[in-house]
């Protein structure tokens, strides 16, 4: 069992914007390129190039349909840690690898320590760790931690790798944490959620429900009447001054 | 508890993880362009310890701004494929066996030169050069042009061609990615057709800013994935009736009268007249002066006078005498009354379309609430071709974006041209708001010169580029005894504009001997006996094809390169290997397939990050040496040495008019000179020095109404993309088509064949038409009730993406998708094993049952599917199990009439019309496996077996990234 540090004020986390994300998985597979080269490297992939392929991710993409017929909505869904403030995958770790940071509040597994017992992809309701059978330890979005506070990395790219890639600026990074922060007011303009609520682990990250279109104004002038007269209605443009 | 900062638990010590926040991200970074994909975005390379550690998108980009895509994310993958093929390949066994022997590239070139030279010193014309996905066609192209045969294209004729041509010969620039809607002002979308094809990364910015914005953006496609499932309004269309949808939008704006006429009279050819003299060769022809230029009706003077003249009075409709008696009638009278007509009216499309006339009407309204009542005007004065002033721009902020989904029918040429009809009604060509020029264009119509090939003689260079835009009869290649100039047969009355040439007839034809025998067929780049053909399997049986009187092969050579163990290269005699994108220099150019913007002219390169490390050549290297061994005018000197030491320096020095070259950027000797100047010996340098592109932005006043804008001709002008400064005015109604039409009718020296006349006198209609895809006209709708197409996931690009390690955990297989409803009234369940069957095949596929399509529609991802054995995958690999390619049951011809066997595709430019796929779709048997499978083709000669784990970690050994699973 492993315990929550004291909530510190910084809650660091995404804002995933459902309105625009096309499903084009560019996030997923910047995660994956930036991740395995860093902090968690490898992310490994068994069977490359064989059936059964598969690897280890630590973002995905998910598409599915809501409502049936001409009403159903085709959404993409992306899908990575939430970094809960009362993350149930630290709690149940035996041996203290699975932790959640007091400084940011960003959920970590540290691979030292971690010994492959699975019991914290049990836990998150999420689904959002991916256990390396090959490496045996668990792996799980670190919010790019060697990206964000990166000094060689110029200042306004020090975010997570799927922020920076996203072609659709369906992704945001900050401090969910600071209610004037922009992902807070975006948050807040927006509508954002959290996914499953009544779980009661309180994730960070947040999602922003598509934008309803306002339904269409009456057109401002109504269509005419069919023309009438000689010509197919033609004769109407016969007088009309124009000049080139 | 635990005290998170000191790690003690009740007395016990937790280790705590250290991290370094801030670890060098790599050893160095090189700025290039992808080769993901079309897009060309810009990326900045990582390495460390020599390896690949990451690439991302390079903020200042004009093309990406700094994102990118999943196929740029997984570029490491593809570089370090194990389908890449490793040293020149000489063919041992059968054609298709993929029997092959190392070679050096001494003896490859040398067997190269033999074929080529005798070919040159005979007959030109039996070289086909045909490049697929190829981004350097302006050099490719010309190596066909120095050598001398009219046999060249690259892919765009199974691609986009209808768009091209559509757009070229009426808006003077085109939808594909050569122009954009004004993504900062506009504030209503209407796109036709788009998932993913072209222009992919800004569709997708562009996207987010217009929604941010609170615009509406309605899609128009069967199918709702990809960008389809953020739109505000969906319309699920019946595929192929894209353009009786938007002539029904005509009707209804024409019907309320809520058009443009001012826009209409002073950029468009409205007021032009139009001569009415059925049964005369005149017919149908602008009424022009004595110095050939149009005339329009002058209200003010009561005569016909030059269309140009400033300020003259337009008369729009009504018939006029000409000062010779003849009766005339403006564009605009002909257009108006022709879509007035009833035939358009909502009602009596919606049916046809799938899309309630209600809707139609509401669409149509909206579209003109916004062009009109929500007009824009920018504070900025502009100057327009006639000297005039005017204080604002005007903008119409309704945009169109259109692409394959348009572009892959048989009616998609005219569907095209009807949404520009569209465009230019409402006044929302390049204005604020509306849909915009990318520089280069617009470009004079048609958009270059006729296409040469004619005439071709032995060792003799063409008198012009192979591929063309050809104004009338007179331009096609067809020779004195009416056979074909090209192998092809692109700009016969079989497919008279057609572009970019018909590199889906070349195999057909080049095995038929029709219209004359080859010798070698040299393609790089196209996988044309899998996924790039339509039939793959007809294609690949006549690739290996012999003649059975004398034991040789129909086609005597096949050469090929590519970078990867594609399913072509088993039909290849001799493979040249390519290197892979971050191993070379390349050139984005200017006189290709630019990356420009609405702001002005860009273009960029790539760089070697990478040395190879397998004996491999960039192709484009190795088409300079073959062309100084063959001693090619412009590849070699007055005495004989090479031209150019390599591709790159080609691009330096290479001059294709004085002063223009490959790369407009930092020309002269000081790198100073933008567009136009002398070679730079360090052009190459300062690209990469400036993130490997070079932009250039018109200044303001320049940026709208380009096609009549004085500042924008001058400025595109100097920079030598353009020749003239005159206005380019808008084609409504288009002559060069009616010149068609006109020789169907029996006028002029070049007239179709008998069993050409109707066909070409019915689409050759100078005013936008719609008609039933030809596919579904032919066949029983009772037999074959479903309407099938395919769509490009996000995360892959043709087959290049179905064999990377990280994008085929994406898409590893694929389904048939089909509506729930429709599915279901077959009996047909989810997960359920079926049998897409065509006029000409069946394909076996497992269906996933969906809400979001068209109910007549079924669908799929294209290119997937690939052959055993192909590109170094596992033969229980699912790309071979059960993914599939719809191409299987699509034919190259439709169903023979009166005798005569047409291509599947459109009759105007010969684009390959792989979207009128109709099918019948029936349960299959429960074995889990796709259906068909050719045979397995075997690895090539030094290809090793993939590793069965990838711990790819650019900071770990590469011995360790992989463990062999023999």
């Amino acid at each position: 069992m492993t315990s929550i540090p004291a909530p510190g004020g910084k809650k660091l986390g995404l804002v995933i914007d459902l309105d625009t994300c096309v499903g084009c998985h560019a996030c997923a597979v910047n995660c994956k390129e930036w991740n395995t080269s860093g902090h968690t490297a490898p992310l490994t992939d068994f069977h490359p190039y064989e059936a059964q392929q598969d690897g280890v991710w630590l973002n995905r993409v998910h598409t599915y349909e809501a409502g049936t017929g001409t009403e159903s909505r085709t959404v993409h869904f992306p899908r990575s840690c939430l970094h809960c403030e009362e993350p149930a995958c630290v709690t149940v770790c035996p041996t203290g690898a699975s932790y959640k940071r007091a400084e940011d509040g960003i959920v970590l597994v540290n691979a030292d320590i971690c010994i492959g017992c699975k019991l914290c992809s049990w836990a998150c309701p999420y689904g959002a760790r991916e256990f390396d059978q090959d490496q045996g330890v668990m792996r799980k979005c670190t919010l790019c931690v060697d990206r964000i506070y990166n000094e060689n990395i110029v200042e306004e790219e020090r975010v997570p790798a799927c922020v920076k890639a996203c072609p659709a600026h369906a992704r945001h990074f900050g401090d969910l944490g600071d209610a004037t922060s922009e992902v807070s007011l975006l948050v807040a303009a927006r509508g954002g959620y959290d996914l499953m609520p009544e779980m009661g682990y309180k994730p960070v990250n947040k999602y922003l429900p598509p934008r309803r279109h306002a339904a269409p104004a009456a057109p401002a002038r109504p269509a005419e009447p069919p023309p009438t007269g000689t010509a197919g209605g033609l004769l109407r443009w016969i007088d009309r001054a124009l000049s080139r | 508890m635990t005290d998170a900062a000191s790690g003690r638990t009740s007395g016990f010590t937790r280790p705590v993880e250290r991290i370094d926040p801030s670890p060098p991200v790599s050893d160095s970074v090189k700025p290039t362009t992808c080769y993901m994909c079309a897009c060309r975005c810009g990326i900045r390379v990582h390495l460390q310890d020599g390896r690949i550690r990451y690439i991302e998108g390079n903020p200042d980009h004009p093309v990406n701004r700094g994102v990118i895509c999943a196929k740029g994310s997984a570029g490491i993958m593809q570089h370090y494929s194990p389908a890449r093929l490793s040293k020149p390949l000489l063919r041992v066994g059968e054609r298709g066996a993929g029997d092959f022997k190392e070679i050096e590239w001494e003896e490859a070139l040398s067997l190269a030169t033999e074929w080529l030279g005798r070919i040159r010193a005979t007959e030109p014309r039996k070289l086909a050069l045909f490049t697929g996905r190829d981004q350097s066609q302006s050099f490719t192209g010309w190596w066909a042009k120095q050598f001398g045969t009219p046999n060249f294209a690259a892919h765009g004729g199974f691609c986009s061609v209808n768009m091209a041509a559509a757009g070229l010969y009426s808006i003077a620039g085109s939808f594909w990615e050569f122009g954009e809607p004004d993504w900062e002002r506009t504030k209503y979308l209407l796109m036709f057709g788009v998932a993913e094809d072209h222009d992919s990364n800004p569709i997708k910015i562009g996207l987010a800013k217009l929604k941010g914005r609170g615009a509406k953006f309605v899609s128009v496609n069967p199918v709702k994935t990809g960008y389809s499932a953020i739109a505000d309004e969906f319309v699920g269309i019946r595929p192929g009736t894209d353009g009786l949808f938007v002539l029904a939008l005509v009707h209804e704006l024409l019907r309320a009268d809520r058009i443009d006429l001012d826009f209409l009279v002073r950029y468009t050819n409205a007021a032009w007249l139009v001569i009415h003299a059925p049964g005369t060769e005149r017919d149908g022809l602008f009424a022009r002066d004595d110095k050939g230029r149009p005339l329009a009706w002058d209200r003010t003077t009561g005569a016909a006078i030059d269309a140009a003249t400033p300020g003259m009075a337009p008369q729009v409709v009504g018939e006029v005498r000409l000062a010779d008696g003849t009766a005339a009638y403006p564009v605009f009278h002909k257009l108006a009354e022709r879509y007035l007509d009833g035939a358009y009216a909502p009602e009596a499309v919606a049916t046809r379309c799938g899309v309630s006339a209600e809707s139609i009407r509401r669409i149509a309204a909206e579209i003109a609430d916004v062009a009109f009542d929500q007009a824009i005007e920018l504070d900025q004065p502009w100057t327009d071709t006639a000297g005039r002033t005017h204080p604002k721009m005007l903008g119409r902020p309704v945009a169109m974006h259109a692409m394959r989904g348009i572009s892959a029918h048989s009616n998609g040429f005219h569907t095209c041209r009807a949404i520009h009809l569209l465009q230019m009604l409402l006044g929302a060509v390049d204005t604020p708001g509306s849909w915009r020029y990318k520089s280069p264009f617009p470009k004079p119509i048609p958009g270059g010169p006729p296409p040469a090939g004619k005439g071709a003689k032995p060792d003799t260079m063409l008198g012009g580029m192979p591929l063309g835009s050809p104004r009338g009869p007179e331009d096609l290649l067809i020779e004195a005894d009416g056979g074909a100039v090209r192998i092809d047969k692109a700009f016969t009355w079989d497919a008279p504009m057609a572009l970019h040439g018909m590199m889906h007839t070349v195999i057909a034809n080049a095995h038929a001997g029709d219209p004359y025998k080859i010798d070698t067929l040299f393609m790089y780049m196209a996988n044309m006996a899998w996924n790039s053909s339509m039939n793959p399997g007809e294609a690949a049986r006549m690739l290996a094809d012999k003649d059975p009187a004398t034991g040789a092969y129909r086609i005597p050579h096949v050469i090929y390169s590519d970078a990867y163990s594609s399913e072509m290269v088993a039909y290849a005699d001799l493979v040249f290997p390519d290197t892979t994108y971050l191993e070379r220099w390349d050139c984005v150019s200017l006189l290709d397939r630019p990356i420009g913007s609405p702001e002005g002219p860009a273009d960029s390169i790539r760089q070697p990050i990478l040395p190879p490390d397998r004996d491999v050549r960039p192709f484009q290297d190795v088409l300079v040496e073959l062309g100084a061994r063959l001693k090619l005018p412009g590849f070699v000197t007055e005495t004989g040495a090479p031209t150019y030491k390599s591709y790159a320096d080609y691009i330096v020095n290479h001059q294709r008019r004085p002063g223009v070259g490959p790369l407009a950027g930092f020309r002269g000797a000081d790198g100073s000179a933008d567009g136009v100047g002398a070679p730079n010996p360090d052009q190459l340098q300062r690209y990469v020095a400036n993130g490997a592109f070079w932009s250039y932005h018109h200044p303001p006043e320049a940026l709208y109404y380009k096609h009549a804008n004085a500042a924008y001709l001058a400025d595109a002008k100097r920079l030598g993309l353009i020749d003239s400064t005159d206005q380019i005015v808008l084609q409504l109604y288009s002559e060069p088509l009616q010149k068609f039409r006109l020789a169907a009718e029996g006028f002029g020296p070049v007239q179709p064949p008998e069993s050409h006349r109707a066909r070409i006198r019915q689409y050759f209609d100078p005013l936008p038409i719609w008609y039933v895809p030809f596919e579904q006209a032919a066949v029983s709708q009772a037999a074959y009730p479903l309407h099938a197409i395919t769509q490009r996931p996000m995360a892959m690009y043709h087959s290049w993406h179905s064999q990377n390690a990280w994008l085929r955990q994406i898409y590893g297989d694929n389904r048939l998708y089909m509506n729930r409803a429709t599915a279901h009234a077959l009996g047909i369940a989810d997960d359920d094993w079926v049998w897409a069957i065509s006029r000409t095949g069946r394909v076996k596929a497992r269906v996933r049952l969906m809400e979001g399509v068209n109910p007549d529609t079924v669908w799929t991802w294209n290119a997937i599917g690939k052959r055993r054995g192909a590109w170094n995958l596992s033969a229980d690999a699912p790309e071979s199990r059960k993914g599939f390619l719809l191409n299987h049951v699509i034919s190259e011809f439709l169903p023979p009439e009166d005798g005569l066997r047409h291509a599947n595709a459109d009759p105007v430019t010969g684009q390959a019309a792989w979207y009128d796929l109709r099918v019948r779709v029936e349960k299959a048997d429960a074995r889990e496996e796709t259906d068909p499978h050719p045979v397995a083709i075997g690895r090539p000669p030094g290809q090793k077996r993939p590793p069965g784990i990838l711990r790819y970690a650019a900071s770990l050994p590469p011995a360790s990234s992989s463990s062999g699973a023999e």
